[in-house]
Formats: C-alpha cells, structure tokens, sequence
C-alpha cells in the first residue's frame, strides 16, 4: 500500500516536472520588418539565450500595429508586447488598454523617478503619461537638418556650414531655389516644409510655440504658433502655388530612389536619424550632411525633435511579469561593454538598428563603434534641454489631424494662418471639452486631473 | 398547421439553423449593439456610459460631418450618372454585331476584377501631376493656351473629380448586367420603330431605354449605395499622393474626406465607437433614403413609360 502511494507521487510528480520547467512564450508584436526586424531578433535571441524562463517570439504586424492591438486588446486576447509609436501612449492609456510599469518597476527595488534618470529626459518624458510609467523605449529618434552638400558647393554656399539660424535658413533656401529658364517652373527648391509633411507641429515648437499648455489647447492662442505657420505659407508664397504643386508632384515617397532629397531636388531637409539607412540604402554616396536644428528663437541651441518605438503590455496581456523583464533588458545595457559580443539590451539592438541609445549612460565600445555617421551629433541632440516630442494629450490623434489639416489649407494658399488655426483651435477645444467629459463620465479624470490640472 | 406541414417547417428550421445563428451573432448583434452603442459614450476598451443623444446632438454641430457628408454626396451625385452613362453606353457598343465581341466584352469586364489596391496604385500614377499618363494627353491640348494639367490628387480642386472618373474603371459589373437585359429587349419592338422610320437615336430613347429601365434603375440604386460608401480608393490614394503619415484625414486639405474615412478614423484612431456608431445609423438612414427616393422616382418613370 505505502509502495503504491509512493509511487502515485513520483509519478505525479514526473508529470508536473515538464510543466513546471517549460519556459513561457512571450508573445511580441512588433511594426517592423527587414533589417529592423533581424536586429530585433538579434536582441531576442541574446535575451532567450541569456535565461531559461522565458522564450519571446517575435510576430510582424507591419502596418497599423496600433489598430490590431487596440483590436485585440479590447477582444480580451492581446500579446504580451506590443510595439507601438510614442504618439499612441496617451490615447491608449487613457483608454486604459495599457498595463501601467510602476509595480514592476518597484519589483526591481527602483522608485519610478530612479528608473526613468537613466534616460534622455525627453525619452523618460515619452515613457511616462499621468504620472505612470507606461512603456519602455525600443527605438530612440532624433529629427534634425539634413542638407546636401552638392547642392550647396554648386549655389557657392560652404558645404561645411549649415545655416544657423532662421534668417539664415531662409536665405540659404532662395539661394538653393531654381527654375527653368524658358518654362519659369522650378527644378530645384531650398526648402519646402510639406516634405515630407508628417511632423508640420514640429514647426510650432520650433518657433518657441507649444501646442498644449498643460490644461488647454493653445493652437491658435500661440502667437509663435501663427509665426510658424506664415512662416510654412511663405515658402508657397514666394515659389508660387501652381509652380509648387506641380513641383511637388514629382516626388516619388520618401523611402525610394525617387524621392526629393535623393534625386537633388530638395536642398534642405528636417529627417531622423534614421534616414541615414535609406540614404545608404537608396542614395550611397549622396554627399550629405548633418546638424542641429538652425536657431529660431534666439539662445535656444540645439533644439531638437525626439519620436521613438515604445514597447507596451497590453491589459490583459497574459504574462505581463515575462513581458517587463524582456521591456527591461531591452531598456537596459552592459555599461562596460568593450567587444560586440558583449553588448546588451538597448545597445545591442541601436547598434544593430545603427541609432543612439536612450540611456545616458554609453558602454565604450557602443560609443566608439556606433556605425551611424553622425552619431555623435543625434546623441548631443538626444540630451539637449530643447528636445521636444509630441504633447502627450489623449486627443493627440485629432490634434494631428488638424495640425496636417491646417498646414495644407495653409499651404496651398486656402486660408490665412489665422483663419485655418482659429478654425482648428475651435474644434480641438471642442474635442478636449468632450475627451474630458469622458473621462469624467468613466470616473478617471480625477486622478488624472491631478497631472491635467 | 397540419403535422407534414410542422414537419417541413422543423426540417426547413434545421436546415438554415446554422444560417440564422450566424445572422444572429456576426449580423443582427452587431447591428443591434452599434445602435445601443450610439447612444453610449464608449471606446471598446472600457464599458458604455449611457449619454442619451449626445452623440447625435455632436454631429449635428460637427463641421466635419457635414463636410465628410458634402464631399461624399458630391462624389456619389456626379460618380453614378457619369458611371451610368459610360456603363450603359458600353453595354450597348458591346451589344452590336461586330468583330471580337467577346474580346472586347472582356477586355472591359477586366477592369472591374482587379483589386481596389492594385488599381489605386495604378490611378495614383495616372494622376501624377508631372509625369502621370492623364496631363501626358492633357498638357499637349492645354500647352497652347498657356497652361498645364492639374495636380489632380495634390490639388484640393481637383481631388474629388480624380477619383470620380477612376470610378468609371470598375463599370464592368454594370455594364454585364446591361447588357443582359439588352438582350432581353424584343426585336419586334425594333422592327416596329424601324418600320415607322424611326432614328438609331429614337430607337434608344423610345424603346431600349424604357425596356431596360427597371436594370437602370437597379444599377443606379447599386452604384449610389457603393459611392455613399466610398472607402477604399480615397483611403489609399489620398495617402499616397498626398503621404501626411497617419493622418487618414482624406488630404489635401480634407477634400477627399468621405463620410466612411471619417467614421474609421473617428472609431480606430479617436477610439470614439459610440460617435461612429450614430454616424454609421445618420448614413444608413441617408442611403436608405435616398435609394427609396432613387426607386420611387424610376417607378414613376417605369409607369410612366408602359
């Protein structure tokens, strides 16, 4: 009899064994493919073989990455990891479809302050909505001046000196602005602000204006909001608006061998730093450079535009603890790293993705032998006090919209800028009333309230 | 009920059980739920708060509506007749005794199978303002007057008419139903006018046209019901002539804003179900007008024609 139950319990042991060994799949979302992607499963593949507790397993959702998680999240079935974009943190967290990081955080020994210094200030800005930590950084980017040096050297400018401040940037792009002789159409412009068009409220900022002052829209009420857009008008203004559309037409997108900047059209252009990737991919041997933003409020140097891919639990994620400690080691490195084999975490997976970290702290061998050729000017870029990214307000997915809304209306001479920012500013107030009314009705703007006061 | 009879009507319930579940849980829920939700303040990720007709009370003040609506009606006023005309005018080219009949009914049938994104990206060449195939043949007839093609999607004025005459590329399906009922027409009817004297051209007006008009009135009723619903082609060559990121905001300066394009960014970019669900109930009730008006009108004529 005692044999018998003896042997009832190894052998139920023996079945619990396997379970209790297996490790847990991790599934991660993510937008990218390509050489993004290998990078990524780089990454991946260190972290699974670095412990024998968890596997993550990496799924391509290219395209609308956001849409599918919001889906599947309200669906009750969302992965473990999702790799959404620094504008989604606000409206997804609001809409409580993230797991807040802070208990895991807390986990780890570290207050959520202690946690967040290790990054770039603007990276722990973006990490952060309500006074919660909601994403980790995957991939850090930095905007800033491109220009082609060819261009320059032909229009007599020093190819080595980019222009300075706005009046410069100015002058700099009538100079490199050109037009066929016989026809009067251009062939070639300074600048034009609609390419590639996808950051026109970066513009507002520029100009030393803001889009939200932390209680209210303040689109139309900047007064340096209405300087930037005349400033935008301008450009069509003084090359003429048939001539610019036609011009303009001829763009191929952006990542092709057509587009603007690669085919010698446009001069001057405001890019990440991740377009030195398809410059090598799609232009090699463009000669091009790079350098801070030129000074448009006098003082502020090194104004700069900060976006990033943030890695996110989505509620209900089924293993949100395997999932923080795959967002943790992708947002922590080897600070003594001198060989590549032993480079780790966010380092690992920049130097592979050939951009900057968003942690302060670089390994030696992260910083010597980063392959980005201007890696040196996005890291200063990275840690100006004048790094600005997207506001994050719950609306920023409407307040986009009328942003690109205005700025064409703008742009092809439809509306003066104070007649399209009064018109936005009316909506986008309209928006922000009933947003917060929403979360009044679900019983969360009083805890949010406190950040939105 | 006699018992065969409750016999048939027990198996004919067996039979179409599986149908009637799936309408019931993939159709008639949905239906049911949006139209609860449009009265809601709702996200799908959280639960619905009751707001009475807030929602609908919003639209009525929302600029954008009305202009998504505009926009929408002002495609579907022009896409259907040109769509009709050019349909109907095919149906009764590929109607007559000729050469290669059939090459040439397919050959305009083909248009109508290809995928709504590969024929975008075809059209958004077309429409290149600079070297796109339509100022091609445009630009030599305009050069004497001194001027140029439009930008065409680039250009707000020009948007909307882009995408009206790449409706015309999917007329194949109407133009098969057509010529179907073509074929129907009796011959006698022909001779009859022949033999008093009249036109090719009276011949039409007096007797193909009434004879086919109820497969008129059914394609136009078809044709206003898919433009009110316009998506897709407007989605992707917006973006890609325009290319403002992940705006879906109907570029150039809202010109291609439809009345779809706003409901999908209003429920999956804003997260505001409850709002595109009293939208989508203003559109049905739209359309569901409209094609009652569209099929009352036709009636009348049809009368009025026998």
């Amino acid at each position: 009899m005692i044999l018998k139950s003896k042997t009832s319990i190894l052998l139920f042991l023996a079945l619990l064994l396997p379970a209790a060994a297996a490790p847990v799949h991790v599934v991660y979302w993510e937008k990218w493919n390509g050489f993004e992607q290998q990078a990524m499963q780089a990454v991946i593949d260190k972290f699974n073989a670095s412990q024998d507790r968890i596997i993550v397993d990496y799924y391509d959702q290219t395209g609308q990455i956001d849409r599918k998680t919001l889906v599947v999240t309200a669906g009750g079935d969302p992965p473990d990891i999702a790799g959404l974009h620094e504008r989604n943190i606000a409206t997804f967290a609001d809409a409580e479809a993230l797991e807040p990081l802070d208990g895991f955080i807390r986990a780890e020994g570290l207050s959520t302050a202690q946690w967040l210094d290790r990054y770039y200030p603007i990276y722990a800005g973006i990490c952060t909505h309500g006074g919660h930590v909601y994403a980790g950084i995957s991939t850090p980017v930095i905007e800033t001046l491109y220009w082609n040096r060819t261009l320059f050297r032909e229009a007599g400018l020093d190819p080595d000196r980019p222009p300075a401040t706005l009046a410069e940037f100015n002058a700099y792009a009538k100079r490199l602005t050109k037009h066929d002789p016989k026809t009067g159409r251009l062939t070639q412009v300074g600048f034009l602000p609609q390419d590639p068009g996808w950051w026109p409220w970066i513009f507002c900022d520029w100009f030393g204006g803001s889009l939200y002052d932390g209680h209210n829209v303040t689109f139309s009420t900047n007064p340096a909001n209405l300087a930037a857009y005349t400033w935008m008008q301008q450009f069509t203004k003084d090359n003429g608006l048939d001539n610019v559309k036609l011009f303009s037409s001829e763009f191929g997108p952006w990542a092709s061998s057509s587009a603007p900047f690669f085919t010698g059209k446009i001069a001057m252009i405001f890019q990440g730093c991740f377009y030195d990737n398809y410059i090598s991919q799609f232009k090699p041997g463009l000669d091009y450079g790079v350098g801070p933003w030129p000074e448009a409020v006098p003082g502020v140097k090194d104004f700069a535009m900060a976006e990033a891919d943030v890695l996110v639990i989505p509620r209900g994620a089924k293993h949100p603890r395997e999932a923080w400690e795959f967002i943790k080691y992708c947002n922590s490195t080897n600070p003594k790293a001198q060989t590549r084999e032993e480079l780790q975490g966010a380092e690992l997976l920049d130097y592979l993705q050939v951009k900057l970290s968003p942690l302060k702290e670089w390994s030696p061998y992260f910083t010597d032998h980063n392959s980005h050729p201007h890696i040196g000017m996005f890291r200063r870029l990275a840690s100006s006090p004048h790094a600005v990214c997207v506001p994050q307000i719950g609306i920023w997915m409407e307040y986009n919209r009328e942003v690109i809304s205005s700025f064409d209306r703008v742009r092809l001479l439809d509306a003066t800028p104070e007649e399209a920012l009064a018109y936005s500013q009316d909506r986008l107030e309209a928006s922000w009333t009933r947003y917060r009314r929403s979360l009044e009705r679900h019983g969360q703007w009083a805890a949010l309230g406190e950040v939105h006061p | 009920m006699t018992r065969g009879e409750k016999k048939q009507l027990r198996a004919g319930l067996g039979f179409t059980s599986l149908w009637i579940l799936g309408l019931g849980a993939f159709t008639a829920y949905p239906v049911m739920a949006s139209l609860y939700y449009s009265f809601c303040d709702y996200s799908i990720l959280k639960g619905p708060v009751w707001s009475g007709l807030d929602n609908y009370t919003q639209l009525v003040q929302d600029g954008l509506f009305w202009k998504s609506l505009r926009n929408t009606l002002f495609y579907a006023g022009l896409s259907v007749p040109l769509g009709t005309v050019v349909a109907l005018g095919l149906a009764v080219l590929l109607n007559c005794e000729v050469r290669g009949k059939s090459a040439f009914r397919l050959l305009f049938f083909m248009p109508s199978i290809v995928p709504v994104v590969a024929s975008a990206m075809l059209w958004l060449w077309i429409f290149n303002g600079e070297y796109g195939l339509m100022n091609g043949f445009l630009n030599p007839l305009l050069a004497p007057f001194g001027l140029h093609g439009p930008a065409w999607l680039a250009d707000p004025a020009w948007s909307k008419p882009a995408l009206i005459i790449m409706s015309v590329w999917g007329t194949g399906n109407a133009m098969v139903i057509y010529l179907a009922g073509l074929q129907n027409v009796p011959a006698e009817l022909y001779e009859a006018a022949e033999i008093d004297g009249a036109s090719a051209w009276q011949r039409f007006i007096h007797v193909t046209l009434p004879a086919i008009a109820p497969v008129v009135a059914f394609n136009a009723i078809m044709a206003l019901i898919g433009a009110m619903q316009l998506f897709a082609q407007a989605y992707i060559m917006s973006e890609g002539a325009n290319g403002n990121g992940n705006a879906s905001d109907g570029n150039p300066a809202r010109s291609t804003l439809f009345y779809t394009i706003y409901l999908f960014t209003t429920a999956f970019q804003d997260l505001r179900m409850g709002y595109a669900s009293a939208m989508a109930y203003v559109l049905f009730i739209i359309t569901a007008g409209l094609t009652w008006l569209a099929a009352r009108l036709s009636r009348g004529r049809n009368e009025g024609a026998l």
